[in-house]
């Protein structure tokens, strides 16, 4: 007697697998989430930009000691229970800055190049990932994007481009807007369910705030201004200081981490000054010693600040040390000695009297 | 036999670079070496610990002496390369 033949069972379907741009914000939280509901695997990219904002003041400032310290998108890969994978960037970033193909926004943020540049990286590393490892690899990205978002970035006119330029195409998906968008490879293959997908639109943010609600995301972070430093007014004012100063635009990463920190006084062109506001200012400016001239006072407590650039004259070298006088706890005497060191080492010291408010003209505070 | 405790520094390195020069080090390491790594960026203490926690690495000992954060960690599962 034969035996009753074995059904044969379908096979499992494929688990498809997303990669996800992860700044820590909500929206992106949320795009995950909503692929997750999808029976998607997402593993989340966070490119290091050197501009990123993420706490570095923060983290520099005593006073701000005691605010919080977490990377965002750390914190919100572990809550949605994904891998994240964080990139440093910041050296091939530089072109995106310099030479934004798109233009600026309101300021130096060239925030649509950026974000081209951003899926662009995601869809290298999607497409290494599927030449290594098949389909254990990635099948799309996704990103929290949303249509009328912000005026530079995210219009229903630049969602097409992103996806074209960074070479994405239809493999990139923005659940949160999908559906004011059109179809996408992931959905036309059925991986997910384009009903399921969101047609948020604008800058109200009642509708994440609430799928946030629905999905029991209780706590997100909302960062006032975005999660960039090129966003910022003031930081920009000092990044285009630094351009003219040398006659070019160019930086490394050292120029703008201490745009961060600091008041930046320019008397010439030459030269500038980064004056410590505080003790944690202080003791970061302490590590950039061994590369620049430095001053400090030494008959009373007082800043530290850095040159950038040099003196051309004893003149400028009293002049500066005047100006570091003025924001020591010596600037009513009539005299504060002031330590100049080189970044090898050899240090002097020289009398002044503290500079007077109107000896510091406004148009030197660069920020 | 004496376990080797590999050492990273990154004093004076802001968030989130310590955690990717980390990241980076893990990746060169074998399954089960320690790295101890040592920081200024306070916000490291919260950092590369949740790193650790997501990507399967076990934090053996944070601790915080005058201005040095170090963070000892085993390394785990290697990662598939994205």
């Amino acid at each position: 007697m034969s035996e009753a033949a074995t059904p044969i069972a379908p096979p499992e379907p494929l688990q498809r697998r997303a990669v996800a741009l992860v700044s820590g914000g909500l929206d992106s939280m949320l795009a995950v989430k909503v692929m997750q509901e999808q029976g998607i695997h997402v593993e989340g990219v966070n490119f290091f930009t050197g501009f990123c904002v993420e706490g570095h003041t923060h983290a520099i400032r005593k006073k701000d000691q005691d605010k919080n310290k977490r990377n965002n998108a750390l914190w919100v890969a572990e809550k949605l229970g994904i891998k994240l994978h964080i990139v440093d960037i910041s050296e091939e970033y530089k072109d995106v800055v310099l030479n934004p193909k798109h233009g600026y926004g309101a300021n130096l943020n060239p925030c649509l190049d950026c974000k081209i540049f951003m899926v662009n990286q995601a869809t290298l590393m999607l497409n290494k990932a599927r030449e290594l490892a098949g389909e254990k690899g990635f099948d799309f990205i996704v990103t929290g994007e949303v249509v009328g978002q912000r005026p530079k970035s995210q219009r229903k006119e630049t969602m097409p481009i992103i996806s074209s330029e960074s070479g994405a195409d239809d493999r990139l998906l923005r659940p949160l807007s999908a559906r004011n968008l059109p179809e996408t490879l992931p959905e036309r293959e059925g991986w997910v369910d384009r009903d399921q997908l969101y047609d948020f639109s604008g800058r109200n943010r009642k509708p994440q705030m609430a799928l946030a609600k629905r999905f029991g995301l209780e706590e997100y972070a909302q960062p006032a201004g975005g999660c960039c430093f090129l966003t910022d007014e003031s930081y920009s004012r000092k990044l285009a200081d630094l351009w003219h100063a040398r006659n070019e635009r160019r930086y490394e990463l050292d120029d703008i981490m201490l745009l961060k920190v600091g008041r930046h006084i320019r008397p010439a062109r030459h030269y500038k000054l980064i004056i410590s506001r505080e003790e944690g200012e202080n003791r970061f400016l302490e590590g950039y010693r061994y590369q620049f001239t430095s001053l400090t006072t030494a008959s009373c407590p007082g800043p530290l600040a850095l040159v950038d650039g040099r003196f051309e004259s004893d003149d400028e070298l009293r002049q500066a040390a005047a100006i570091v006088a003025r924001y020591s706890k010596g600037r009513a005497d009539d005299q504060v000695v002031v330590e100049v060191k080189e970044p090898g080492g050899v240090a002097r010291e020289v009398a002044v009297a503290p500079a007077r408010p109107d000896q510091i003209p406004l148009q030197w505070n660069v920020g | 036999m004496t376990e080797t405790v590999h050492d990273l520094d990154v004093r004076r390195q802001l968030c989130p670079i310590p955690v990717i020069k980390t990241q980076n080090r893990v990746n060169q390491l074998a399954r089960g070496d320690v790295l101890r790594v040592t920081c200024t960026d306070p916000g490291a203490l919260n950092d590369i610990p949740a790193w650790c926690r997501i990507n399967g690495h076990e934090v053996l000992e944070t601790r915080r002496d005058d201005h040095d954060v170090v963070i000892t960690l085993r390394v785990g599962e290697p990662s598939v390369a994205l």
